[in-house]
C-alpha cells in the first residue's frame, strides 16, 4: 500500500511542464479544482486590488483630475463585479471544494466532471468581463469597460443609455459564471448529503461541513434570479423586451427587486463559508471543542432563512410604502439575533481555552471584532429612517467593505494559513505572516474606519470627485494611504506562500495538533485522499484518537 | 429642557462648520426625526460593542497559552442551553426595542398629512441636472430649489413630486430629509419643512451616469417676504430687446433643448435659461454664474463638466460673446 503512495505522488513531478499543465487543465480532482479555484480568486484578488487603488488615488483630494469620471466609473463597476463573483465567490467555492471532501472522509466531490465544468464556466465568465476591456466598444471603437456600477440599476443597462456591447460582457460574464456557481452548488449539496464516511451523521459533521451545505442551498436560490434577471436583460436589450425599459411601460424597480433578492443571500453566500473557515480554527487554536455545535447549526440555517426575506432593505429609499419598509426593517434586525448567537459563540470556545496566537488564530480574532463592528453598523442601516441618509453613501461602502474585507477577507486569509501545510506539506514563514497581519490590520482600519465618517458628513458614493469645502478632503486623504498598508499586506502574503511553497519546512500531517479527518492524513493528501475509508463517531474523531481515556463520543 | 437646548445648539453650529451636508445638523422636521432616532440607534449599538469587545478582549489576554504551560489540554465544554437561551433572549429584545422606534419614525415621516397651506413642486431628475417645476405658481426653473422657511407654529412645508426623464437619480440634502429616489415610471414623494433660512447643499445620491458627481442640489430657504419677491420675479416675462445674441440662440440648435418664456424658444431637454441670471450657478452647480464660466460653458461644456449632455455648439467668437451677452440679459 505505502509503495502505491510514493508512486501516485511522484508521478507527475517527473513529467514535463506542458504535461503537468495540461494534468491541471483536464483535472477533475476536487483539491486541484479547489486549489485552482483559489488561484483564479487570488489574481483576481490583485487586479480588483488595483482597480480600487485607481479609485483611491483619484479621491485623494477633491477636484482631482488623475482619471476621467468615464474611467472612474468602469473602476468601480469592474472592482465590484470582480471583488464579488470573480475573488469572493471562486474563493469560497476554492475553499469548500479542496476541504469538504477531505473533511467528510470522502474521496472526491460527487460529480467531479460538473465540478470542472463549473470552475471552467466560472473562469470563462472572468475572461467575458474583462475582455470587455478590448472589445466593450465593438470592432470600430477603442474599447471600453461596463460603467453601469456592480448592481447597474436599470434603466442605465438599456440600449439608449448604455451603447457598445459593454453592458453585454457584463451580463454575458455573470450569467456564464452563475451557471458555474449552481453547478457548484449543487455539487456541495450532493457531496455533503451523498458521500459522508460511514458513522459521520448529519449531527457529527464538521461545523465547516454544515456551513457550506446552507451556502450551497443559499447559491442555488439566490444565483437563480439573477441569472433570470441577466436573460431578461438580453431580451431588452437585443430582442426588443421591455421588462426594465420604464420610457416603454417597464419597472425599473423589478430589477431592483431581481438583483436583491440575489445580492442579499449573497453576503451570506460570501460570510458563511467564512463563519465555516472561523468555526474551524478557532476551536484547534483555542483547545477547546466549539461551544454550542447544535445551537451553531441551527444559527447557520436561520441566517440562511432570513437572509432570503430582507432583500428590500437595499431599497428603502425607492419609494416603498411604510408598511413595506417596516416589515424589511423588522427581518433585517431579526439577522442580527442568530448572528449575535455566532459570536457569543466563538467567544464561549476562546473563554476557558489555551489560546495560541499563530496567524490563522490572529486573523480569527480581528475577525472577530471586524465581523462585530460590520454587524453593528449594519443594525444602523437596517433601521429605515437611519438608511434614508446614510444609504447609497461612504458609510454603506464602508459597512460592506467591514463585511467582505474586515470580515470575510480576514477569515479567509486565515485560512490560507491555517490549510496552506495540508496543502503543500511546507509550512509558511510565521514571522512573515505576522507582519502581513499587522500591516493588513492597519491598512484596513485607516481605509475602512474613516471611510464611515464622510458618509455621515454626506458624501455619496460612486463620484468621481467631489468639491472642497464640504469636510471630506481630510478622511478621503487618510482612506487612501490604507491603500498601501493593505497592498503591502497582499503582497507579502503571496510572496510568503510562494516562497514556503519552494523553501518551507516540511509540516507534516498534522502541524496544528488538530481534530478533523483532514488532518489524518498525508500533507499533501494523495489523489484519492484516504488510503482506507476512515470510520468516525463523533464529530472530532482525531481528538478521540488523541485521548482514547476521554473520546468526544461519550458526551454527543 | 433649556439647559438640553443650550447644550445640543452649540454642538449643531459646530456640526454645521464640520460640513454643510452633516446629517448631524437637521434643519428640518423629516431629517430631525431621523437624528433623533439615530442617537438612540448609535448609543445602543455602541454599548453592545463595548460590552462585546470587552468579553472579546478579556478572554484573548487572560486565556492565552502561558510559556509555563504544562501542555494538557484545557477542560472540554461543549455547550450550555442556559447560557444560549440568555445570548438569544436578550439580542431579540434590543431588537424589538429598535424595531418599535423604527417603525414610529417611518410613520411619522412617510406617513405625514399634507397641510393646505403646503407648496408643491415637481422635481424632475435629467442626466445630469434639476428641474424644478411649481404647477400652482407657474414656475419652472433649473438646478436651484427656493422654498419658504418654515415656522413650527404655522408650518408651510414643501412637499416634493420626485419624477425622472431618464435613468434612476436620488433627491439628498442631508440637514433637511434622507434621500428619495428619482425612478423612470415610478413617482415617488417626500416633504421638507425647513426651520432656517439660508443655503442648503446635496447631491444627486444614485448613480445615474457619467457626471453623477456633478448633479449638485442647491436648495435656498428663504423668509416668506423674500419667497413671494422671488416667485414674482420668476413669473415674469424677460424684458430685454432684440439682440443679435437672441438671434442666433434662436437660429441654432439650442432652442432644441432650452426654453426661454415668451420666446420661440421652447425646448423640453435642457434646463429652462428663461431667468438664467437669478441663479448663482450654472452647470447644476458644478461653476460659479460668472460671464467667464459661461462662456466657457457655452464654447465647450466638457471642460467644465466632461461627459455631460450638453454639445459644444461650435460657435464662432463673436457669436459666442453675442449669445453670452444675450443670455445674461434673462434676469
Amino acid at each position: 500500500m505505502s509503495t502505491n503512495i510514493v508512486e501516485l505522488t511522484e508521478l507527475p513531478a517527473s513529467r514535463p511542464l506542458t504535461l503537468r499543465l495540461h494534468d491541471w487543465v483536464t483535472t477533475v480532482d476536487h483539491k486541484r479544482l479547489g486549489l485552482l479555484y483559489i488561484l483564479f480568486a487570488t489574481v483576481f484578488l490583485i487586479v480588483g486590488g488595483v482597480e480600487a487603488t485607481i479609485m483611491r488615488l483619484q479621491l485623494i483630494r477633491p477636484l482631482n483630475t488623475l482619471v476621467s469620471p468615464q474611467t472612474f466609473n468602469r473602476m468601480f463597476t469592474m472592482h465590484g463585479t470582480t471583488m464579488i463573483f470573480f475573488v469572493a465567490m471562486p474563493m469560497v467555492f476554492g475553499f469548500a471544494n479542496y476541504l469538504v471532501p477531505l473533511m467528510i472522509g470522502a474521496r472526491d466531490m460527487a460529480f467531479p466532471r460538473l465540478n470542472a465544468f463549473s470552475f471552467w464556466m466560472t473562469a470563462l465568465g472572468g475572461m467575458f468581463l474583462y475582455f470587455s476591456f478590448l472589445g466593450g466598444d465593438g470592432l470600430y471603437g477603442a474599447g471600453s469597460a461596463p460603467d453601469v456600477g456592480w448592481f447597474a440599476y436599470a434603466p442605465l443597462t438599456a440600449k439608449t443609455f448604455s451603447v457598445g456591447h459593454s453592458t453585454d460582457f457584463w451580463t454575458l460574464s455573470l450569467l456564464v459564471s452563475g451557471i458555474g456557481s449552481v453547478g457548484t452548488a449543487i455539487n456541495i449539496i450532493a457531496t455533503i448529503l451523498c458521500m459522508r464516511c460511514p458513522g459521520m451523521t448529519l449531527g457529527k459533521m464538521p461545523l465547516l461541513a454544515w456551513l457550506n451545505l446552507t451556502m450551497g442551498g443559499l447559491v442555488v436560490l439566490a444565483v437563480s434570479p439573477l441569472t433570470a434577471a441577466q436573460l431578461m436583460l438580453l431580451v431588452d436589450r437585443y430582442l426588443g423586451g421591455h421588462f426594465f425599459d420604464a420610457q416603454a411601460g417597464g419597472s425599473a424597480v423589478i430589477w431592483m427587486h431581481f438583483f436583491w433578492v440575489f445580492g442579499h443571500p449573497e453576503v451570506y453566500v460570501l460570510a458563511i463559508p467564512a463563519f465555516a473557515i472561523a468555526s474551524e480554527i478557532i476551536p484547534v487554536f483555542s483547545r477547546k471543542a466549539i461551544f454550542g455545535y447544535p445551537v451553531m447549526v441551527l444559527a447557520t440555517i436561520a441566517i440562511g432563512f432570513i437572509s432570503m426575506s430582507v432583500w428590500a432593505h437595499h431599497m428603502f429609499t425607492v419609494g416603498m410604502t411604510s408598511g413595506a419598509n417596516t416589515f424589511f426593517v423588522l427581518s433585517t434586525m431579526a439577522i442580527a439575533v442568530p448572528t449575535g448567537i455566532k459570536i457569543f459563540n466563538w467567544l464561549a470556545t476562546m473563554w476557558g481555552g489555551k489560546i495560541r496566537f499563530a496567524a490563522p488564530m490572529m486573523f480569527c480574532v480581528a475577525f472577530l471584532f471586524q465581523f462585530l463592528v460590520a454587524g453593528l453598523t449594519g443594525v444602523t442601516l437596517a433601521v429605515a429612517p437611519f438608511d434614508w441618509q446614510l444609504g447609497n453613501s461612504y458609510y454603506v461602502v464602508a459597512h460592506f467593505h467591514y463585511v467582505i474585507v474586515g470580515a470575510i477577507l480576514f477569515a479567509i486569509f486565515a485560512g490560507f494559513y491555517y490549510w496552506f501545510p495540508k496543502v503543500t506539506g511546507k509550512m509558511y514563514n510565521e514571522a512573515l505572516a505576522k507582519l502581513q497581519f499587522w500591516l493588513f490590520l492597519i491598512g484596513f482600519h485607516l481605509t475602512f474606519d474613516f471611510m464611515h465618517i464622510p458618509g455621515l458628513l454626506g458624501m455619496p458614493r460612486r463620484i468621481y470627485t467631489y468639491e472642497p469645502g464640504r469636510g471630506w478632503d481630510l478622511w478621503n486623504a487618510i482612506i487612501t494611504i490604507g491603500v498601501f498598508f493593505q497592498a503591502s499586506g497582499v503582497l507579502l502574503l503571496v510572496a510568503n506562500l510562494a516562497i514556503s511553497y519552494f523553501r518551507g519546512k516540511a509540516a507534516g500531517s498534522d502541524p496544528w495538533d488538530a481534530w478533523t479527518l483532514e488532518w489524518s492524513t498525508s500533507s499533501p493528501p494523495p489523489a484519492y485522499n484516504f488510503a482506507v475509508t476512515p470510520v468516525v463517531r463523533s464529530r472530532r474523531p482525531l481528538w478521540d484518537i488523541k485521548h482514547p481515556e476521554d473520546p468526544d463520543w461519550r458526551y454527543e | 429642557m433649556c439647559l438640553l437646548f443650550s447644550a445640543i445648539v452649540p454642538r449643531k453650529v459646530e456640526a454645521v462648520s464640520m460640513s454643510p451636508t452633516n446629517i448631524f445638523a437637521p434643519a428640518s422636521t423629516p431629517a430631525d426625526s431621523v437624528f433623533g432616532l439615530s442617537i438612540f440607534v448609535i448609543l445602543t449599538c455602541a454599548a453592545i460593542f463595548v460590552a462585546v469587545s470587552v468579553l472579546l478582549t478579556y478572554a484573548a489576554v487572560k486565556f492565552r497559552v502561558r510559556r509555563s504551560d504544562d501542555r494538557a489540554e484545557p477542560a472540554q465544554i461543549y455547550g450550555s442551553n442556559q447560557v444560549e437561551l440568555a445570548w438569544t433572549v436578550i439580542p431579540a429584545l434590543i431588537v424589538v426595542a429598535l424595531f418599535l422606534a423604527s417603525a414610529r419614525v417611518i410613520a411619522s415621516v412617510q406617513d405625514a398629512p399634507r397641510p393646505a397651506t403646503a407648496l408643491e413642486v415637481v422635481v424632475i431628475g435629467h442626466q445630469y441636472w434639476w428641474e424644478y417645476r411649481y404647477p400652482k405658481l407657474d414656475i419652472v426653473t433649473a438646478n436651484e430649489l427656493h422654498v419658504p422657511v418654515s415656522d413650527p407654529a404655522h408650518p408651510t412645508p414643501t412637499f416634493l413630486t420626485l419624477l425622472s426623464a431618464d435613468t434612476d437619480h436620488s433627491f439628498w440634502v442631508p440637514r433637511l430629509a434622507g434621500k428619495t429616489d428619482l425612478i423612470p415610471n415610478h413617482p415617488n414623494s417626500m416633504w421638507i419643512d425647513p426651520h432656517e433660512t439660508g443655503l442648503f447643499l446635496g447631491q444627486c445620491a444614485q448613480y445615474c451616469g457619467t457626471q453623477h458627481a456633478k448633479m449638485l442640489l442647491r436648495v435656498y430657504v428663504q423668509t416668506r417676504e423674500e419667497f413671494e419677491r422671488w416667485v414674482r420675479k420668476q413669473q415674469q416675462l424677460p424684458t430685454a430687446a432684440v439682440s443679435a445674441g437672441q438671434h442666433v440662440f434662436e437660429s441654432t440648435a439650442c432652442v432644441n433643448c432650452h426654453a426661454v418664456s415668451g420666446t420661440p424658444a421652447k425646448g423640453v431637454f435642457g434646463p429652462d435659461l428663461t431667468h438664467l441670471m437669478s441663479r448663482d450657478t450654472i452647470a447644476s452647480g458644478a461653476a460659479p454664474n460668472t460671464h467667464e464660466k459661461l462662456r466657457l460653458w457655452i464654447q465647450n461644456p466638457d471642460a467644465l463638466k466632461p461627459g455631460s449632455k450638453m454639445p459644444a455648439m461650435g460657435l464662432s467668437d463673436r457669436d459666442l460673446d453675442a449669445v453670452t451677452a444675450y443670455l445674461e440679459t434673462l434676469r
